[in-house]
Order: structure tokens, then C-alpha cells, then sequence
């Protein structure tokens, strides 16, 4: 029997108080194992003005490189209390602020693995279908061979790499279009 | 052994990012394609939240505050399927939605119309193994919004699914059949026509409840998974 999808829509302006009550942007309780990042992203329109209203969720693996799911059957730990997801609203300033680990790495399909990287989703007002991204960290030594990026042009590649600011905050902007626009994925 | 992945969508089924009848889309959309992804277990895999812990009160939006809100009480059930037919067992499922006058419990909702102290407005359930789920609400309200002169959206409930991977996420609207505003609503309209339809319940008399809610039911299919190869 085949069914036809249900069709995509906007997220709207009202959803705080469902979606972004109920969890919350600090991933990774005391404990877990991994080295600790706060993540800032910073969403923009075509015009580079930034978006109040918008959701950011993540999705990664453990600092082991597992992902806490039954299609990841690599015999890797798993984290009490980490099970990789995370979402939080842009605030006023545009800002949605993360604290979590560091994921390791997952294998690609043809052999070897990627470069740690965190699987990002944005919705907004005006975003009609699910924007797919993703995160990478500037100076990891896994970047120039990471299978994802080599897909990409090179001039655009940086629009998906964090960099550290001088209080140690990994900061990304993503730009929903325009000049700087992040390159976006059909996952 | 290469793992199961998801079917991409075919044309006609989503709607366009850009959609400059809806005017918010034009700042807020790519304009360069999205990159094909091979699916890696990073998009195979997703947030599944088995272990959030659900309040019985969560589904029934008619019971989260000391009243019962005003409107007109509602059923809304259906199913979380894949395009193959088959369910998304114990699925997430997440509503959210205005009062019965068109009012949102948020502070960014500046329409001139009551608060109901007695209705959130937002929900959660747990489908079960065959992909159902269920909540009691009451039906919203149209209202106004800024896009175009007397811009009214038709009466929706917003939901939100994970489905089994990064892959299957999904933002989506319900809206109530025959109602007049889907005509002139340019988010609804988005949606090629040919896939429209599916975003209207559909009333249905079995699921209503004598002297007590009226019922609608509205199912939600997600990517299905290509075919396994056998080994
Ligand atoms: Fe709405």
C-alpha cells in the first residue's frame, strides 16, 4: 500500500511553549564523558538580519562516536544521559546557545570516517520545509578529508565550520540566504 | 552491510522554500539547491526520546489547567505511517494551537482576541506500537495575520514528529475540511495541489463521542525506507 507524504509546513512563531518548554539546550549532564563545548548559532535572513524566532535542534554522537539509536549496532559505549538531541529557540539577538560534547567520529558508507561534525535542523516563520545543516569545529585535523566537505565547492565550505571565539564559545552564523548563504543538505 | 536507507521525496509533495505568495518566505529562503547527502548513519539515525516521560495530561489539552476551556470540544486521532503503509510505532507526537477565539498563550500574539485562562494550548502523546495516537482538545479559532490585506489563517493545529531518523523530521499543520479560508490561505496553498488534501483531517462520525466531542481524524505519513536488498 503507498501512501503520498504528509506535506511540510512553517513552524510558525508560536511554538515555544510545546516544543522548547519541554527540553532543554544543556545536552550533556555532569558526568558524561567528552570534552565540553557551549555551541552559539547565530540565524540570519538574505538580508543578514538576524531571526528572533527561530528553532535549532541538534543531533549527534557521543563523544565515542555512537549515536544512541538501534540502527547504530557498532559495539561503542553509550552515555548514561546523553542521548544526542538538543533544541533551543533563537533568542532576541538572534542567538541559540548549546552546551554539550564534542561528538567523535562515524564511518562513511564507502569506508573510513567523517570529520566530528553535529546534524543540525532549523525551522523558522517562513521556512516552508526543514533546513538540514551541519556543524563542524575550525582546526580539527580530520576536516581535509572529511567525505561531506569534499562534496562541497570549496569557498563554501566554511559557512558550516565553527570557530572558537576568545572565550573559548564555539560560534557559528548560518545564513538562510544571500551573499554568505550556509549550504544546506537534501538528507 | 550497508544499512537501510530513507526514501527522497519526488516532486509535487513539499512545498517550494520559496513561496513569495507567503511573503515571510522571501527573506527566509536559499536560493542555491540543497546538497544531495548520501544518508550516513547520521541521517539514518535520530532523536527517538523513548525514555520522555509523558503526563497522562499532556494529551488532553482540555485538562491542563483547573477548568475546562471554553470552544467547541474536539477528538483528534489518527495514525503515524511510513509511505509504505506500515506504522511508526510509539512515535512523539507534539500540537500546538490557539484558543477557540484565535488566541495563541504566547507573548508574540498581539491579536485583540480573549486569553483563555484555562487553555495552554500545547500538547505531547506517545503513539503506540501500530503508530495511533489520540488527543482531546478543542477546535482553534481563525486569525489575523500581517501577510496581506484581511490575511485570516484558517483554522490548524500545528504538529510536530521525529519519525525514526534525522532524515523523517517533520513540521507539519492540520487543518479542518471545508473550511472557507483554505482557499485564500497562502501557507496552506503552498503545498502543491496534488498533495493539499492531505493536510485536512477528515470528520469522522464513529469517532464521535454522543453529548460529548466531535471527532477527527488525521494521519500522518512519513518516508518510507528502501527496499533491503537480500544477502
Ligand atoms: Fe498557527
Amino acid at each position: 500500500m503507498s501512501k503520498g507524504l504528509t506535506p511540510s509546513q512553517t513552524i510558525g512563531p508560536f511554538y515555544w511553549g510545546t516544543l522548547v518548554n519541554t527540553y532543554r539546550a544543556d545536552l550533556a549532564p555532569p558526568g558524561v564523558a567528552g570534552e565540553r563545548i557551549e555551541l552559539a548559532v547565530s540565524l540570519h535572513d538574505v538580508q543578514g538580519v538576524l531571526v528572533p524566532d527561530g528553532l535549532i535542534e541538534l543531533w549527534q554522537a557521543n563523544s565515542h562516536g555512537r549515536y544512541n539509536h538501534p540502527d547504530d549496532r557498532r559495539n561503542l559505549p553509550l552515555d548514561h544521559g546523553f542521548d544526542g538531541f538538543g533544541r533551543a529557540s533563537t533568542d532576541a539577538t538572534g542567538v541559540a546557545r548549546f552546551s554539550t560534547v564534542k561528538p567523535g567520529r562515524v564511518p562513511w558508507p564507502e569506508g573510513g570516517l567523517q570529520a566530528p561534525h553535529v546534524n543540525v535542523s532549523i525551522f523558522a516563520r517562513g521556512v516552508l520545509n526543514r533546513l538540514a545543516t551541519r556543524v563542524y569545529f575550525e582546526g580539527d585535523p580530520a576536516l581535509p578529508e572529511d567525505p561531506v566537505l569534499k562534496l562541497i565547492e570549496p569557498a563554501r565550505r566554511d559557512t558550516l565550520i565553527a570557530k572558537r571565539d576568545g572565550a573559548g564559545l564555539w560560534r557559528l552564523p548560518i545564513h538562510l540566504g544571500g551573499p554568505a548563504e550556509t549550504v544546506f543538505f537534501d538528507v | 552491510m550497508k544499512e537501510e536507507t530513507y526514501r527522497r521525496p519526488g516532486g509535487g509533495q513539499h512545498p517550494p522554500n520559496l513561496s513569495p505568495e507567503y511573503k515571510s518566505t522571501t527573506g527566509r529562503s536559499p536560493a542555491k539547491p540543497a546538497i544531495v547527502l548520501p544518508q550516513t548513519l547520521s541521517e539514518i539515525t535520530g532523536p527517538l526520546l523513548q525514555t520522555e516521560r509523558l503526563d497522562a495530561s499532556e494529551c488532553d489539552l482540555t485538562r491542563q489547567r483547573m477548568g475546562e476551556p471554553l470552544g467547541e470540544r474536539i477528538i483528534v486521532e489518527g495514525r503515524v505511517l511510513d509511505e509504505d503503509g506500515r506504522p511508526v510505532p510509539n512515535a512523539l507526537v507534539e500540537i500546538w494551537q490557539c484558543n477557540a477565539a484565535g488566541r495563541y498563550h504566547h507573548p508574540g500574539d498581539q491579536h485583540d482576541a480573549p486569553l483563555d485562562p484555562n487553555f495552554y494550548g500545547g500538547g505531547r502523546a506517545r503513539a503506540d506500537a501500530e503508530g495511533n495516537y489520540r488527543f482531546v482538545t478543542v477546535k482553534p479559532g481563525a486569525y489575523p495575520w500581517g501577510n496581506h490585506h484581511n490575511a485570516w489563517r484558517p483554522a490548524h493545529i500545528h504538529f510536530s514528529l521525529f519519525g525514526p531518523a534525522f532524515a523523517t523530521r517533520l513540521i507539519t499543520q492540520m487543518y479542518f475540511p471545508n473550511d472557507p479560508l483554505l482557499a485564500f490561505d497562502p501557507i496552506y496553498n503552498s503545498v502543491p495541489e496534488a498533495a493539499r488534501q492531505r493536510l485536512q483531517a477528515a470528520f469522522d462520525m464513529e469517532l464521535t463521542q454522543p453529548e460529548w466531542a466531535l471527532g477527527y481524524r488525521f494521519d500522518i505519513v512519513l518516508r518510507g525506507r528502501h527496499a533491503t536488498p537480500m544477502e
